[in-house]
């Protein structure tokens, strides 16, 4: 080999070492179009508006980036469609990023992944890309994102148990999953944690009842009617009604009731206004802030440093409704007394302080010891929490 | 005759103008540019080689149901009960798929018993709506819109009870069946080729079948006067059954495909509505086979092209439902004007 030649070879392995170098660094944050499917209505005072409004949060703060969405998407509304189908119409609008944001597109968002790898993808509450998860699917285009809400629904049932005067709370509850299952407990632990403590009844004497409508909301002829169920719980004695599905229902009954002269409350869920609707009764909502996450990860998307990873975040507890910070927050309500109100902030300080809930001795509601004295509740036990748990009344679904 | 068919064309021009002219002023009402909405729809359908197939998508069943319904409308039967028809389709599909996913039977022949299983079933609930009419004095509309609830009922309880995934309560759906239990679907696209092949083999069969057989002659016939059908020697109980069981059968096809092809599972909402479209279809072209294709594909672009209004304009897609609600009723009125025109100047 010639000199000149030695010499071309080395400049040109040179050329190629610093292109890639450069290719490693990172891209300065452009202007990105991110797509969102709301499985809602944009405006449901509830979840699906919670991530919207974090949408366009990101707006203001990830200069030259725009949103586009399609609401409603599900079948009841959207027939002979599928999310992944909706995706691709976002697609084809210039998103190079598409959120899915309910539980309901877990399947479509997966096989929207893999047949579209050049497409970043997060999927809210999901649990595909938690390599310790149940469900693990090397997907690198896919980021799951989640809020610790098991806080913000302890809030919500130390809340309602410091307001109840019967002593009997009632969960108006959606789908039953993983998700809805610690959740639901979770405000079980809260509330009984509250009983207990801050007013040291006896916790036999608590009741804790959930009834499950089928679904995230009403869909009329499908689910069973929303409306209806907070009904029956305010009509047989339970007067404070926590929801847990994604529109308000529980609000607005609550608040014609009330009208008509019953002592009866509700804590709506997701989304931080949603309490507007019945300002009287609402003790406060437990709400997700997807914001500062969705900036992180969209920013992320456009300057390069994407890297597939499963996001549980918790609360800021410095202050846990700082919008800037916290991806949970609880926002006390004008129904809330005064006395209640400050042992909220109590436990909320506790929390911060590192209480947790989830330790032992927790039986599942079919008498099994699931967390055994002092053991203290792993990501993968809460998450996967296969029951609901002993003292509470209602359908689980175990699974195994 | 001829002058009869430029007259009727006019009369429908007319009805499908004053349905555009209604929407845009519902539009303009709401604060939104009626031309642009209109763009978007056009080239939300037809813009790309993949809207054009989810367009295709659902085009096919709606085809298949709109040929279904255009024997029993011959025969002078309102199958309002097409709803349950598909629904049942899809619920014998599944279960047949659910039978044999674990099976070694080859995924094409699991793929084939289950759509054969859906086409059962689809004809089995119309022949109990031909059944309650025949032998129980029960007006098929009626016992369809019963059928019909019995349907949905079956599948909420289905997946909420004993298809349910597991671990899981939820309205959402079944499981989803593997890829290998999918219908084939052209590469890069979510439309099979095999709904193609039926919805376009079950619009030229009912055309055949009605236009050029005497069993179409004898279904019209029963159609105009079932009495004097059946004193002219036609058996007429058996020509409605086997009207309600065909009309099931193509119902049942597309309940399948909305299984196979579509979904690849059971969901409640299965049917997409499919079946009251396929009513106003066959209603908006008079009952006649030839216009069936052309205006189902109006509905299905319609359907697929209203997803930009909430992209583009941040409109509700709901629009497009107010344009068919439209469209169906001016046909109507003009169909009752022209009638009217026609008796004076005829």
């Amino acid at each position: 080999m010639s000199r000149k030649t030695l010499w071309i070879l080395v400049s040109l392995l040179l050329v190629v070492a610093m292109l890639g170098a450069a290719c490693q660094q990172k891209k300065a944050a452009g202007p990105i179009t991110f797509g969102m499917l709301l499985v809602g209505p944009y405006n449901d005072h509830g979840w699906s508006q919670a991530h919207y409004d974090a949408g366009k949060y990101v707006e203001t703060k990830l200069a030259g980036s725009k949103m586009i969405y399609v609401d409603k998407v599900n079948p009841a509304d959207r027939p002979g469609t599928t999310p992944a189908q909706l995706a691709e119409e976002l697609v084809a609008k210039g998103a190079t990023l598409v959120v899915f944001n309910s539980d309901d597109m877990k399947d479509s968002a997966t096989e929207f992944s893999k047949a579209h790898p050049d497409i970043k993808v997060i999927m809210a509450s999901g649990d595909q890309v938690w390599k310790e998860g149940k469900a693990y699917v090397e997907l690198p285009n896919m980021i799951n994102i989640m809020g610790r809400m098991e806080y913000g629904k302890m809030v919500a049932g130390c809340a309602a148990a410091l307001t109840s005067q019967t002593g009997k709370i009632g969960y108006l509850g959606p789908l039953i999953n993983d998700e809805t299952r610690r959740l639901t407990a979770s405000a079980y632990l809260g509330a009984k944690y509250c009983w207990t403590k801050y007013l040291g009844k006896d916790a036999a004497a608590l009741s804790f009842k959930v009834t499950w409508i089928g679904f995230w909301f009403n869909i009329p002829g499908v689910t069973s009617d929303p409306t209806q169920v907070a009904d029956d719980f305010f009509n047989s004695g339970y007067d404070v009604v926590i929801s847990g599905i994604d529109t308000t229902e529980a609000v607005a009954e609550a608040k014609k009731l009330s009208a008509a002269g019953q002592k009866v409350w509700a804590i709506p869920y997701d989304y931080v206004g949603s309490c507007e609707e019945g300002k009287e009764i609402c003790l406060g909502v437990p709400y997700f802030n997807w914001g500062p996450a969705y900036v992180k990860t969209i920013t992320s998307a456009a300057d390069g440093s994407w890297k597939s990873n499963w996001q549980w975040n918790a609360p800021d507890w410095k202050d846990i409704n700082n919008l800037d910070t916290s991806a949970v927050g609880f926002k006390k309500g004008n129904a809330l007394s005064a006395d209640a109100a400050s042992k909220v902030d109590e436990f909320i300080k506790e929390l911060a302080g590192g209480l947790n809930l989830w330790k032992g001795p927790i039986n599942l509601q079919d008498g099994s010891a699931y967390l055994k004295d002092g053991e203290v509740g792993t990501d993968q036990q809460v998450w996967y929490l296969p029951q609901l748990l002993q003292g509470m009344e209602g359908q689980s679904v175990p699974s195994k | 005759m001829k002058n009869l068919r430029w007259n009727n064309f006019l009369f429908q021009l007319v009805a499908f103008l004053l349905a555009l002219a209604f929407t845009s002023l519902i539009m303009v009402f709401a604060g939104a540019p009626p031309i642009s909405a209109y763009v978007e729809i056009l080239g939300g359908a037809f813009g790309s080689v993949n809207s054009l197939a989810n367009v295709v998508v659902v085009w096919m069943p709606l085809l298949l149901v709109t040929s279904g319904l255009l024997i029993t409308f011959t025969a002078g039967l309102w199958n309002i009960g097409i709803e349950g028809q598909i629904t049942l389709g899809a619920i014998f599909t599944t279960a047949a798929l659910r039978l044999l996913q674990e099976s070694s039977l080859p995924p094409w022949l699991i793929i084939l018993l289950a759509m054969l299983a859906g086409v059962a079933g689809g004809a089995l609930w119309a022949v109990m709506a031909g059944l309650l009419k025949t032998f129980g004095g029960v007006n098929e509309i009626f016992g369809g819109l019963g059928l019909n609830f019995v349907a949905t009922a079956l599948t909420l309880w289905l997946i909420f009870g004993p298809w349910k995934r597991p671990g899981t309560g939820s309205m959402s759906g079944t499981e989803p069946f593997p890829d290998t239990l999918w219908l084939p679907q052209l590469p890069g696209l979510r439309l099979s080729p095999w709904s193609v092949i039926f919805g376009a083999a079950a619009i030229y069969l009912v055309y055949r079948l009605l236009s050029g057989t005497y069993f179409g002659l004898r279904l019209k016939a029963i159609g105009k006067n079932v009495r004097a059908a059946f004193l002219l020697g036609v058996p007429a109980w058996q020509h409605s059954l086997l009207a309600f069981a065909l009309c099931g059968f193509f119902a049942g096809l597309a309940g399948a495909l909305q299984v196979t092809a579509v979904y690849h599972r059971l969901i409640p909402s299965i049917s997409s509505g499919y079946g009251f479209l396929g009513l106003l279809v066959a209603m908006l072209v008079n009952y006649q086979a030839l216009w069936a294709a052309p205006v189902a594909l109006f509905f299905a672009a319609l359907n697929i092209g209203s997803i930009q209004l909430p992209i583009m304009l941040n409109l509700d897609s709901s629009l497009s439902g107010v344009l068919q609600g439209m469209l169906v009723l001016f046909v109507l009125l003009t169909e009752g004007a022209r009638k009217r025109w026609l008796q004076k100047n005829g």
